[in-house]
């Protein structure tokens, strides 16, 4: 992996494929870099995939510590590598963080994916949307984040010490920026009509951590945006079902 | 050596519910404390730490939330009870779980007030706060310890300051106008206390020479006590005994039988403490990077063990094994004073004994006469190993 220096921000950024230029921005879970989606999406796209500030091989600087920052951040970083007509995709988290660059500027893109966001609060006060992830056992989110959890592919015993630490960093980033309010923003849902470039939402049909009924609430707030479902899948389509989300992608953006 | 009495206050008679359940915390739902059976305890409870006045130990009173194990759910309001009911004892809240609060200024005005109402009888610990209080509060558990010593520098300028008011804008707390009445009678600030498990707790708490306190086994306090000496050391000063508290379940009795008996229930405490369900034991940033990628490779390291290094299985653990684990002191006040002296050879001394005496299942009866035996024959005995300093203000 690549190391790259972004506003102050030593980011880590997978590089693969070449072709029009697809920004990726992980789950919360991680980047997974090894898994097969990144060279599914490479067959058709130049994919750029940054661990997160705190994830994996990613510096998490003092004055980093809201979404808002990632946003500026991945903003620079496009602007940094002069990206045109890119496609952007976030995932959970990710989709979190693309959907708040969108919302600011999307000169660098020309189409945009979130799969199964999290960011938004739809439902009441005394109503979840997003599944409280850490109030669960390990099984219980697996259950509810995969439509087989059995496919969940992680093994802490086949990975090193370093592996392991951007793991559990990446852990402590997640609950850093998302801790309270719980993995959402208040305010974005009021500016999602600023995305003004093709979007498409893209779900598992099983996903257990935010359903698709909360997805069809993103879909009404952003302009023309599409709504599609990939069945047998939980919240980790890329992971879980790979060729379907690559196809999906490749589709919408062509 | 100074000896503070402790009690949790617990509400026992849920237990064998919260237990069949998984978790005597956060999850375990309030229709299962009967709030006529809570009033009764409560006041039994305030009466059992009335009598520490006359048998001359001091008090020490800590905070636990959304819990069956632990009723106080705040300090300063059952601190403020005991101020009224004693007159001697000094009165130690262990503590305020400052990381979780989000009114600082509120935790110094409440201290500078008990301290004004006790007649300057307050020792005022600043905690992290347990894991499976981060829920209950909702406090953010990633970089909680660099709120945690915002809040603590915030707190201790509110004390002393006495020329305000002042303003702060810090990362997480902002106010206009700080400007604490009254001011506390111990100035700058009444002495301060940390608590910790680990070395590096040890370390932190020697960089401001504050009070640190630990629990559960020897095999715990000495790494920390010796990291804090250290520290000290490179510092340029000395760290004496008055500097480490422990925290023991302890047990007197007429006999042996009897005191093991005291101590066996008492320890309770330490057995119903950990169980809780799994997510509240280890939220994200709480415990370091290192102690997470060792718990990621299936490490099961026990904290607490044996004098000779063998783990000791907090949640089962016979009162026998919890001896060998200094966990425990019970038996006659000989065998218990004995015990003590011994620890605190082993440790390289120390200060404070912070006595558990009430474990739940404790009758009152059995509670006042634990209470009533140490203060008049183990007590004294130990106001001689480590005769106590001048009392410091501590924090400068």
């Amino acid at each position: 992996m690549a190391k790259i220096t972004v506003s102050g921000v030593d980011l880590e950024i997978e590089e693969r494929g070449a072709g029009q230029p697809l920004l990726f921005l992980h789950a919360g879970e991680g980047l997974w870099a090894d898994r097969p989606w990144l060279d599914l999406l490479a067959q058709r796209f130049r994919v750029i995939a940054p661990a997160h500030p705190g994830w994996g091989g990613s510096a998490l600087p003092d004055w980093v510590g809201t979404v808002d920052d990632l946003a500026y951040l991945y903003l620079d970083l496009a602007q940094r590598m002069n990206l045109k007509d890119a496609v952007l995709v976030g995932s959970c988290f990710g989709g979190w963080i693309a959907a708040e660059m969108a919302v600011r500027n999307t000169n660098a893109f020309a189409k945009i994916v979130l799969t199964a966001p999290l960011g938004i609060k739809v439902g009441g006060r005394d109503e979840r949307d997003i599944t409280d992830m850490h109030s669960l056992s390990r099984q219980a989110y697996l259950d509810k984040a995969w439509a087989n959890p059995k496919r969940d592919p992680f093994d802490p015993k086949k990975l090193s010490d370093d592996e392991l630490q951007g793991i559990v960093q990446g852990r402590e980033a997640l609950a850093l920026f998302g801790w309270k309010p719980y993995m959402h923003n208040p305010r974005l849902k009021r500016w999602l009509h600023r995305i003004n470039k093709p979007t498409l939402m893209l779900w598992g049909a099983n996903d257990g951590i935010v359903t698709p009924t909360y997805g069809k609430a993103w879909a009404a707030e952003i302009p023309g945006a599409a709504f599609e479902t990939i069945d047998d899948c939980g919240h980790y389509p890329a992971w879980e079902q790979a060729e379907a989300f690559a196809e999906h992608v490749t589709d919408f953006a062509s | 050596m100074r000896v503070w009495y402790f009690s949790e206050m617990a509400y026992h008679p849920s237990w064998d519910e919260g237990m069949k359940r998984g978790s005597l915390r956060v999850e375990f739902p309030s229709e299962n404390v009967d709030p006529d059976v809570a009033h009764k305890l409560l006041h039994r409870y305030f009466d059992e730490f009335a009598a520490c006045d006359d048998a001359g130990l001091d008090i020490m009173v800590n905070e636990h939330h959304a819990t069956a194990t632990c009723m106080t759910i705040s300090v300063p309001m059952a601190l403020s009870v005991i101020a009224r009911e004693t007159k001697k004892a000094r009165l130690l809240a262990l503590g305020n779980p400052i990381a979780n609060r989000p009114d600082p200024v509120r935790v110094a005005e409440e201290m500078a007030w008990l301290d004004v109402l006790s007649g300057g009888r307050l020792e005022m610990g600043l905690v992290k706060g347990a894991p499976y209080e981060i829920h209950p509060a909702n406090a953010n558990p990633a970089r909680l310890m660099r709120r945690y010593w915002e809040a603590h520098d915030l707190i201790i300028k509110a004390m002393s300051t006495t020329d305000g008011p002042f303003s702060w804008e810090g990362e997480y707390f902002q106010y206009r106008k700080v400007n604490i009445w009254p001011r506390p009678i111990q100035q700058p600030t009444p002495p301060v206390w940390m608590t910790g498990l680990s070395t590096a707790s040890g370390v932190m708490a020697a960089e401001r020479g504050h009070v640190i306190a630990t629990l559960l086994a020897g095999s715990v306090a000495k790494p920390m006590f010796d990291a804090y000496r250290g520290r000290a050391r490179e510092l340029g000063w000395e760290a004496g005994p008055d500097r480490f508290a422990f925290a023991a379940c302890i047990g007197v009795g007429e006999t042996r039988a009897e005191g093991l008996r005291r101590a066996d229930q008492v320890a309770d405490y330490v057995r119903t403490a950990g169980i809780v369900a799994e997510p509240y034991t280890n939220p994200p940033g709480y415990n370091s990077t290192m102690s997470n990628v060792s718990m990621l490779k299936g490490a099961t390291n026990s904290l607490v063990k044996d004098q000779q290094g063998n783990p000791v299985d907090a949640r089962t653990a016979t009162v026998e094994q919890f001896l060998a684990s200094d966990t425990v002191f019970a038996g006659t006040p000989d065998d218990v004073y004995e015990q003590i002296k011994a620890f605190n050879d082993r440790v390289g001394g120390f200060g404070h004994l912070l006595f558990f005496g009430q474990g739940g299942h404790l009758s009152h009866a059995d509670t006042m006469d634990n209470i009533r035996l140490f203060g008049k024959e183990v007590m004294p005995r130990l106001k001689e190993l480590n005769p106590e300093p001048a009392r410091t203000a501590a924090a400068e």
